[in-house]
């Protein structure tokens, strides 16, 4: 499809062909979004931050709800928002009304997401949604920027709505033919960027990276700087089909262990761990590969992103 | 078939405890595992046993029928027995609970299976499985005869979601087969990955809303008829 107008920040940066970089926010059960405004913060203060996600209830969970935090983000702070939408928890009704309301609140960016099953998350017996699929939320989405209508083609009173829409790709996926059809096709109805999973592998996210140039739309990879052992355990031991490196956990755990008294210095020693890591990873992704840019998905590590981002 | 599982003992007695004489009937329809005569007399006689640790005397007649769905099958086998019993204990999926309480309006039929799913005997894998929801909008000619609504957790159109891994599915722990990598396989196998491809717009739910009524004898024609207010 013909290229959609660039309506938010995120998408005319990546236009540009200016290597960027977004972060990510996590609201949990919380009434009180203070930390979530401090991070927002200190991701903004780096200057090279030049938006950050906010989750949809991620892991299945019963969360607070993504579009206030995006809103007080974008109002309190000054750093645009990329809006999670799953289709997990909302049918298509709820949808339409949701990103009406988004639309309104100045929201410009949003991410696609079918969203983990809430049989994963804390209230496992919910009955869970998916009325519309990923693909199918694109297209509502595309029709409301485009059309200005819902899907039953009628029409927004004000006109159309000004976002631009996203959609994720998994560099983890195995097979992985499946995958890379399955976001052709989200771009066909209408993703103006893709955002993909994490990825700690640099060959597999290179090689992935190429598969998806032939779309033609901006890509940014995800990278999870890991800020102690324990998610990095956890990301090993229950995240099937991501695996972090056996050098990077080992160094995660030798730190926990030597520095276990020492809490300033072991998170100087595992910033650096990162930074050792991730630094040379984006580097070569910047020079070899046509990323539009790096989606840092580190979240409450706001203070790795001024030592890791400096030398961007 | 439909695939049923037995309700607890003491929820089938908390049912049936104020009752002295009880109808217990089997089916010899398509509920699976088998429901019939055997199985309702065992039941019957646990029902008997609950009852006398309670200190109470319960009455019993195991019978079972040929199709409780069925109004006329039911009708005929069941009425005979009518008269003497307070009750009907069902053996059968819900659907002969209910025609047999919409039959028998002076007695009340109760249920003594939790009915899961319509299902296949998979002797293979020793399980029975849901390999078709029913859904009224049959996807299986465009899907390498996989179907994405019984076989993928969030009944996705547009391929697998980011919770496959190697095949397997986010949903009951990476066990189960990720129906959009079948039908990938299954579609690549064939090379018909167009179909794969192709984009399927939403859903129409309407016609996989309760309650479903499908009038017989409007099944049998290939002329066009007036669309009927429903009452």
């Amino acid at each position: 499809m013909a290229k959609r107008q660039a309506y938010s920040k995120l998408v005319k940066t990546m236009r540009e062909g200016k290597f960027l970089f977004t972060g990510e926010l996590e609201p949990k059960k919380m009434v009180d979004l203070s930390s979530i405004l401090h991070s927002a913060e200190e991701m903004k203060k780096t200057g090279k931050i030049v938006a950050a996600n906010v989750t949809d209830g991620p892991q299945g969970d019963a969360y607070t709800c993504s579009m206030v935090p995006c809103y007080l983000v974008q109002e309190k702070v000054g750093l645009e928002a990329i809006w999670q939408m799953t289709v997990r928890d909302r049918n298509r009704i709820a949808l339409f009304g949701d990103i009406l309301g988004g639309a309104i609140l100045g929201l410009k960016n949003m991410l696609v997401l079918t969203g983990d099953h809430s049989a994963l998350g804390d209230h496992q017996n919910a009955r869970a949604v998916y009325d519309l699929d990923s693909t199918q939320l694109i297209d509502l989405v595309s029709k409301m920027v485009d059309d200005g209508t819902d899907l039953e083609g009628k029409e927004i009173e004000g006109g159309k709505i000004k976002m631009n829409v996203g959609c994720a790709a998994n560099p983890n996926s195995n097979p992985r033919e499946p995958e890379i059809l399955k976001v052709g096709r989200k771009v066909e109805v209408g993703a103006d960027f893709i955002q993909t999973q994490t990825s700690f592998d640099i060959d597999d996210a290179k090689e992935f990276l190429k598969e998806l140039e032939k779309f033609n739309v901006p890509v940014l990879l995800g990278l999870f700087p890991i800020k102690n052992y324990g998610i990095a355990w956890y990301f090993n031991e229950y995240i099937p089909g991501v695996s972090v490196p056996k050098d990077l956990l080992k160094a995660l755990k030798t730190a926990k262990k030597e520095y276990k008294e020492d809490k300033k210095k072991r998170n100087e020693v595992i910033d650096k761990i990162n930074i050792d890591f991730f630094e040379p990873f984006i580097k070569e992704i910047q020079k070899t590969t046509k990323a539009a840019g790096i989606h840092c998905m580190a979240v409450h590590y706001e203070r790795l992103f001024e030592p890791l981002l400096k030398n961007f | 078939m439909i695939i049923t599982q037995q309700k607890n003992i003491e929820e089938i007695y908390e049912m049936i405890k104020q009752y002295s004489k009880i109808l217990v009937a089997g089916c010899d329809g398509c509920c699976q595992p088998p429901r019939s005569i055997n199985e309702a007399k065992v039941l019957a006689q646990m029902l008997e046993l609950k009852a006398r640790s309670e200190g109470k005397e319960l009455k019993w007649k195991a019978i079972t029928v040929l199709r409780q769905c069925d109004d006329r099958i039911a009708a005929t086998t069941v009425r005979p027995f009518i008269e003497q019993y307070d009750a009907i204990v069902s053996l059968s999926c819900g659907l002969g609970v209910v025609m047999m309480n919409r039959i028998f309006e002076n007695i009340l039929t109760y249920p003594a299976q939790n009915s899961m799913f319509g299902g296949a005997e998979n002797n293979a894998e020793n399980s029975f499985a849901e390999y078709c929801e029913t859904c009224g909008e049959c996807l299986l000619g465009v899907t390498g005869g996989v179907c994405p609504m019984a076989g993928c957790a969030k009944n996705l159109s547009n391929g697998p979601c980011g919770g496959t891994v190697n095949g397997k599915c986010e949903v009951g722990g990476y066990i189960h087969e990720c129906a959009w990598i079948k039908i990938y396989e299954r579609l690549r196998k064939f090379n018909r990955l167009d179909l794969f491809t192709k984009y399927r717009p939403p859903r129409n739910y309407r016609i996989w809303s309760s309650p479903r009524f499908i009038d017989i004898n409007k099944s049998y024609t290939n002329e066009e008829e007036p669309i009927k207010e429903e009452k």
